[in-house]
């Protein structure tokens, strides 16, 4: 087995006094797809903030690229896409500004040169929003402003890309854009980290599924296959969140 | 153009100029992260600055740097550490720091609430030379790290947790961004005064948004805003004989009304230009999207 670009040992992270993560081991070797399943609250948001270092553990170890990830630095390596939220900075800005951020870390300085421009424009061609590059990412649709930040994180040309949550809020047009998106990058060899509400369009391209119940690890294998209208073409995933039964009968 | 022939008001131009120029480069950052009355706050602490340059007779402009930069800094990290009471302990240091300045400024031999004013609201004939010396020292720095930076502090201010995975030191770059605020407050303080410095920090920034669409163009446009109001109300403030900086806030405020009037029917023209270069055109009435997952717009 080739040496993980992911290594979670024993993770454990509270929310305020809340214990959020409670001894979470996870992997993701080189060139795999592992999808990160669970109902909310289960910890799957927080086990990707911990790996980026946004919540602090409380317990265990990370490991990126066999690094500590306290000692991590080669983050032009990692690509990520946040979670989308709808409020954009207070500034207005174009899709090349923000797409540009996501350079800085093969940037010197923060000087962006001929090289690291060329990166951005090739980025935005990815996602198919190169029509786009001097528009307001105000004026974009969700699923428009998604693919912008997944373009940011590509624009590190990264070995291994973590995504919360990308496809959610996103129309048909462009989840198709980025499962076709991030297909050609898995099949370049970039490792992906995904947490997912369900595998929708992107059920092809995942290795693997690691599901989350209440901070644990419940299930790490092949993706659970979907089944009745969840396994229908064009399925849509449309009932309130805020009520959602947890699923696990299906997803284990 | 008479007034030129006046020290004072050569003094007080190049002053106005870089307080134009400062306080929109700062407050864009601000604005950008949601913290548009933090300037106030600086505001309010750089007056406890004040009063104990007059007590221990420092000049009250370095003195007021250093209070200032102290509480930017402590602001910062309360906002770090204490996430779930930091508005009050936020209060605390505004109205702490302002007491403090009224306090110090009574305790200085001679001293009485009537110094404060001008440092209050502005004032272009007590811009000394020495003034003049700090303002410019201060100026070249917030410039320097405005402009030089700008990539960075645009990337933690639009998205601090994407800025984390790119490797940049987001808590030092947010403590440069509190210091640089801290030190424009300073920087403006003589002219606009303490408790209008805050105005000059964000009303251009939002005056500048309703033309622009990139965070490029709105930083140009506020700094000309800036540069403009501040000649323009200096030089009014001269020969109406009316307080400094309440006439630039006054006209900044009318630039933000005027480029907002403006605003809409550039909107609209953008609008039908963007309709037009569409290949093809959104229908002119609504129609029944043949299957809901057609139209595109129901998210999850």
């Amino acid at each position: 087995m080739t040496e993980p670009v992911i290594a979670l040992r024993g993770v454990r992270a509270d929310l305020g006094s809340r214990p959020v993560l409670r001894g979470i081991d996870l992997t993701v070797h080189r060139g795999e797809v592992v999808a990160l399943l669970g109902a909310n609250g289960s910890g799957k948001s927080t086990a990707i903030r911990t790996i980026i270092g946004q919540v602090p553990l409380s317990a265990g170890e990370i490991e990126l690229f066999g690094t500590p990830r306290g000692r991590f630095g080669d983050w032009a390596r990692v690509g990520y896409v946040p979670q989308r939220t709808t409020a954009a900075g207070g500034v207005p800005a174009t899709v090349t500004e923000i797409v540009s951020s996501g350079r800085l870390s093969r940037a010197r300085f923060g000087v962006l040169r001929k090289a690291d421009k060329e990166a951005v424009r090739r980025a935005l061609e990815l996602v198919g929003m190169a029509d786009r590059a001097k528009d307001s990412v105000d004026a974009l649709s969700g699923g428009q402003h998604q693919r912008v930040l997944i373009a940011r994180a590509l624009a590190s040309e990264p070995e291994l890309l973590i995504m919360d949550e990308p496809m959610a809020g996103v129309d048909l047009a462009s989840q198709e854009v980025l499962a076709r998106t991030l297909g050609e990058q898995v099949a370049q060899g970039t490792s992906v980290l995904l947490v997912l509400h369900e595998l929708g369009p992107l059920e092809p391209l995942i290795d693997r599924a690691v599901v989350l119940r209440d901070g644990c690890v419940q299930h790490d294998g092949p993706p659970p296959r979907a089944v009745g209208q969840h396994a229908l073409p064009g399925h849509d995933h449309v009932h309130p969140h805020d009520h959602e039964p947890i699923r696990t009968g299906l997803l284990s | 153009m008479d007034f030129l022939d006046y020290a004072f008001m050569q003094r007080a131009l190049l002053a106005a100029v870089l307080v134009g120029i400062t306080a929109p480069a700062v407050g864009i950052y601000l604005v950008q992260r949601r913290q548009a009355l933090m300037g106030d706050g600086i505001g309010h602490v750089a007056m406890t600055g004040v009063g104990l340059g007059f007590l221990l007779s420092w000049s009250p402009v370095w003195m007021a740097t250093l209070i200032s930069v102290l509480g930017a800094v402590l602001m910062e990290l309360i906002r770090w550490y204490g996430r779930t009471r930091g508005d009050i302990a936020l209060a605390m240091l505004f109205y702490g720091g302002m007491a403090g300045g009224v306090m110090f400024i009574n305790l200085a031999p001679g001293g009485s609430n009537a110094n404060l004013t001008s440092y209050l609201f502005g004032s272009l004939s007590t811009v000394s030379q020495s003034d003049v010396t700090a303002i410019c020292l201060l100026a070249a720095f917030v410039v320097l790290v405005t402009l030089g930076l700008r990539r960075q502090l645009f990337a933690v201010s639009q998205d601090e947790e994407f800025a984390r995975v790119t490797g940049l030191p987001v808590r030092a770059l947010n403590l440069l961004t509190a210091v640089t605020a801290a030190v424009t407050v300073t920087v403006a303080m003589r002219v606009v005064g303490l408790l209008l410095v805050s105005a000059l920090m964000v009303v251009p920034v939002a005056a500048a948004q309703q033309l622009s669409r990139s965070f490029a163009a709105t930083f140009a446009i506020a700094v000309a805003i800036g540069v403009t109001v501040t000649i323009g109300g200096t030089v009014t403030s001269y020969y109406q004989d009316v307080p400094p900086g309440a006439t630039i806030v006054l006209l900044t405020i009318g630039a933000f009304v005027v480029l907002t009037g403006l605003a809409t029917p550039l909107a609209r023209r953008r609008a039908r230009a963007a309709a037009a270069a569409r290949p093809v055109p959104d229908p002119a009435e609504c129609a029944i999207p043949a299957s809901r997952e057609a139209d595109g717009t129901v998210g999850v």
